[in-house]
């Protein structure tokens, strides 16, 4: 019937010897090993990296619970203790985030409005704003209430857009998020507040106990980012993980693998407006009041910022990204010496990770100490009016600074030529080889804490912005795939 | 070729049509594919090859005609529902999730065939696990099925790090692990060099001997098509041109006609 195919074939098949190691012709292992070695973060952050991966990652997790848990007994004060909690409550964000745009790649930027439909919903439930109708339910029975009833709302949203893909679904489900700011501005004010919101909630509370203190929501927040991280793990690694990876991988082939994509995506809809649902009660109890202005974009931006920043796709990545950025957001706000801390904590910790070897770092090192400490000598001999001005920093980084940085006594008008000579710098920095960067780096260091001292540390609203730019735009360069991330490829199709 | 095909027909397409607008992709055509019976499609490029399995999947629903699955009409129903009957495909630009593991790759397309919740795996209940087990077990198998192609140590890499004819490989794997009756092979040897090649028609024969499946593949490399068909159907504007052995279909002059144009001596003798 059918030609016999050896007749045709050629006969230099490449026989593989059984049990035989290294690269062969035909296979593909040098590239495969090569390829499939993971992607770990430069230097002693990869060995760290390394060595937590061993140890599995419950173990992490627990280390990571417990360190939180520590942290206020290192003596956080109030306003240290109301970082951490936001940053909490965006990190338990960003990980419900990540369920719908990290793992089943739905660009959904009407997010933020889950987390409004909970605290807006906790908020009606649990406080005296529907006393006429007689419903104020204790915590313990809004909560559950409140999550069931954001994921019907996220699965009502989910089933129009289910279709859309890309670009429609970011643009309909920001109008969804919009919308939602909307209503609560301008529907039923007598019940949702309008612009006033609504106030006197009631804190979490379970049958005999009640949570009267930030202390409280600190540890509570610290126990439901473990557990939601734990519970979500489990589903990544599950049938329905799979799924969700398989529909953001490829659609199409999903499908065709038994994978009813639609349901799936629905899921993942609802699965993260749950997260965020649970976020929005905890945030409005902690608050004891919501505003429409709580739920509007800058916050979404913020969730997706650290989405980025710390790797999405990863559940760990996620909640330190977000993390990171809200300690930046919110620290930079307050008080100048702790955002001094950050600003030159993290300057050195980028050079700490990528200057090697040792040897180029402490040179850089000494270089600016040095052509600080010769600068401020010079101006203060030409006029003393030139280093008048004291650093802007609070603590002992001001004191530390005193002879180093040169602060004029017309600080404001020097800082901004010194922060557009910076912005050059910089830009001139990522252009030129590696040999100029070393000469380049010790000025520019100098100049940054100039423009620091002088100008942004008494800005923290419009540096807090930038900074958040600046550390995306340096993680872009360095590091696509966010802190935690693993590089993915596109598949052109 | 051993394991001679059953009588039993698993696909029927009966006067099958499809047009996009004016365009007609496939016009009235009729293709039968009996259990355990092997089944190349040729044609040149254009000719609806790739379309006729994007209508027997669901992808496109048919204009007119009839798509039928072990005697039950499946013409209309879902992508997803049609590979749970037990139709599983590979694709001629390969479409793996690239960025999953293999291992998750053919696990992935278990879904179908598992039931636990996502909250019954959150709390590792028993079908949860018993789920999984099975899952990776099936997984393990059809990858062992490449034997030391797809080993071990590839199994928690990336897809996207797999070489071209692994990737290929992979495709496959993951279709069986939806544990079909009927196989849709998409130009499985499109890319390969020769060796790779004659493994791939190795491979089919031993497809429907060791899994028992139907296949109905589409080819361009004739030493596959001769090696692996049963039966040899050829294709051109959406019209079956012929049908039958290899080597009749390979010297009718349609087909000749189809792929080289017609004989300039013979258009002159014609004229």
């Amino acid at each position: 019937m059918s030609v016999d195919p050896d007749s045709q074939q050629p006969q230099d098949i490449i026989e593989i010897p059984p049990g035989s190691r290294g690269p062969r012709l035909g296979a593909d292992e040098w590239v495969a090993r090569r390829e499939g070695r993971r992607e770990y973060l430069p230097s002693w952050l990869g060995r760290a990296e390394r060595e937590s991966e061993r140890i599995g990652w419950w173990p992490r997790l627990a280390i990571a619970g417990v360190a939180a848990a520590l942290l206020p007994g290192l003596g956080l004060g109030g306003f240290q203790l109301q970082v951490g909690i936001d940053a909490m409550v965006i990190a338990l964000l960003a990980v419900g985030l990540n369920i719908v745009v990290g793992w089943a790649g739905l660009l959904d930027l009407g997010y933020v409005a889950f987390f409004g439909a909970g605290a807006y919903g906790y908020a009606l439930l649990s406080s005296n704003q529907l006393g006429t109708s007689g419903i104020h339910l204790p915590a313990y029975f809004s909560v559950p209430i409140v999550m069931i009833a954001v994921a019907l709302l996220g699965l009502g949203v989910g089933l129009p857009s289910r279709r859309l893909i890309g670009d429609y679904l970011a643009i309909i489900t920001l109008f969804f998020g919009e919308a939602f700011v909307e209503f609560t501005n301008n529907v039923a004010p007598s019940k949702l507040g309008g612009p006033n919101g609504i106030t006197g909630i009631d804190p979490i509370r379970g049958f005999t106990w009640q949570i009267t203190s930030n202390y409280g929501y600190y540890y509570l927040l610290v126990i439901i980012l473990v557990v939601t991280m734990a519970v979500l793990r489990l589903v990544e690694k599950s049938r329905t993980g799979r799924a969700w990876r398989a529909v953001r991988e490829d659609p199409l082939a999903a499908a065709s693998m038994t994978i009813p994509v639609n349901r799936v995506k629905l899921a993942a809809f609802a699965a993260g407006a749950v997260v965020a649902a649970l976020a929005g009660t905890i945030f409005a109890a902690q608050q004891a009041s919501v505003f429409p202005t709580d739920f509007d974009t800058p916050i979404l931006i913020l969730i997706y910022a650290g989405l980025i920043l710390g790797g999405a796709g990863s559940i760990a990545g996620a909640c330190l990204g977000a993390l990171v950025v809200m300690v930046i957001y919110d620290g930079l706000l307050r008080s100048p010496a702790e955002a001094g801390y950050l600003f030159y904590g993290l300057i050195l910790l980028t050079l700490l990770a990528k200057l090697r070897p040792w040897r180029r770092l402490a040179v850089v090192l000494a270089a600016t100490v040095a052509l600080g400490l010769a600068a401020h000598a010079i101006a203060k001999a030409i006029s003393a009016s030139a280093v008048a001005g004291g650093p802007q920093s609070g603590g002992w980084i001001a004191s530390a600074l005193r002879d180093w940085v040169i602060v004029p006594a017309n600080a404001q008008a020097a800082g901004n030529w010194g922060f557009v000579i910076l912005i050059c710098l910089l830009i001139t920095l990522v252009q030129v080889s590696s040999r100029w960067r070393t000469i380049l780096l010790p000025p520019t260091l100098c100049l940054a804490s100039f423009v620091w001292e002088t100008r942004l540390v008494v800005e923290p609203s419009i540096t807090r912005q930038l900074m958040i730019g600046a550390i995306l735009i340096v993680m872009m360069n360095a590091r696509p795939q966010g802190l935690l991330g693993q590089r993915r490829v596109e598949t052109v199709t | 070729m051993s394991a001679e095909p059953g009588q039993q027909a698993i696909l029927e397409l009966d006067r099958l049509s499809l047009s996009f607008g004016g365009l007609r992709a496939l016009s009235e055509l009729d293709l039968r594919v009996a259990d355990r019976e092997i089944v190349s499609v040729i044609g040149p490029n254009g000719a609806g090859k790739t379309t006729v399995f994007n209508v027997i999947t669901g992808v496109y629903q048919p204009s007119a005609g009839d798509v039928r699955f072990a005697g039950a009409s499946i013409a209309g129903q879902a992508p997803h529902v049609i590979a749970r009957l037990g139709i599983a495909r590979t694709f001629q630009s390969l479409r793996l999730f690239m960025n999953m593991s293999v291992l998750e790759n053919v696990m992935a397309a278990t879904y179908g065939d598992t039931k636990a919740l996502a909250w019954e795996s959150i709390l590792r209940l028993p079908r949860a696990r018993r789920e999984e087990r099975e899952v990776r077990a099936l997984a393990e198998d059809v990858l062992s099925f490449f034997g030391e192609r797809l080993a071990g140590y590839r199994w928690d890499q990336p897809a996207y790090s797999l070489s071209y004819a692994n990737r290929r490989r992979l495709e496959i794997a993951r279709a069986l692990a939806t544990r079909p009756r009927l196989l849709l092979l998409d130009e499985p040897a499109a890319g390969m060099n020769p060796a790779e090649t004659h493994e791939i028609t190795e491979l089919i024969g031993r497809l429907r001997e060791e899994r028992g499946v139907a296949i109905l593949v589409i080819e361009h490399d004739m030493h596959v098509v001769a090696g692996v068909s049963d039966r040899v159907i050829a294709l051109d504007h959406g019209v079956k041109i012929t049908e039958g052995s290899f080597d009749q279909v390979a010297n009718h002059p349609a087909v000749v006609e189809a792929y080289l144009g017609r004989d300039p001596e013979a258009l002159a003798e014609g004229a």
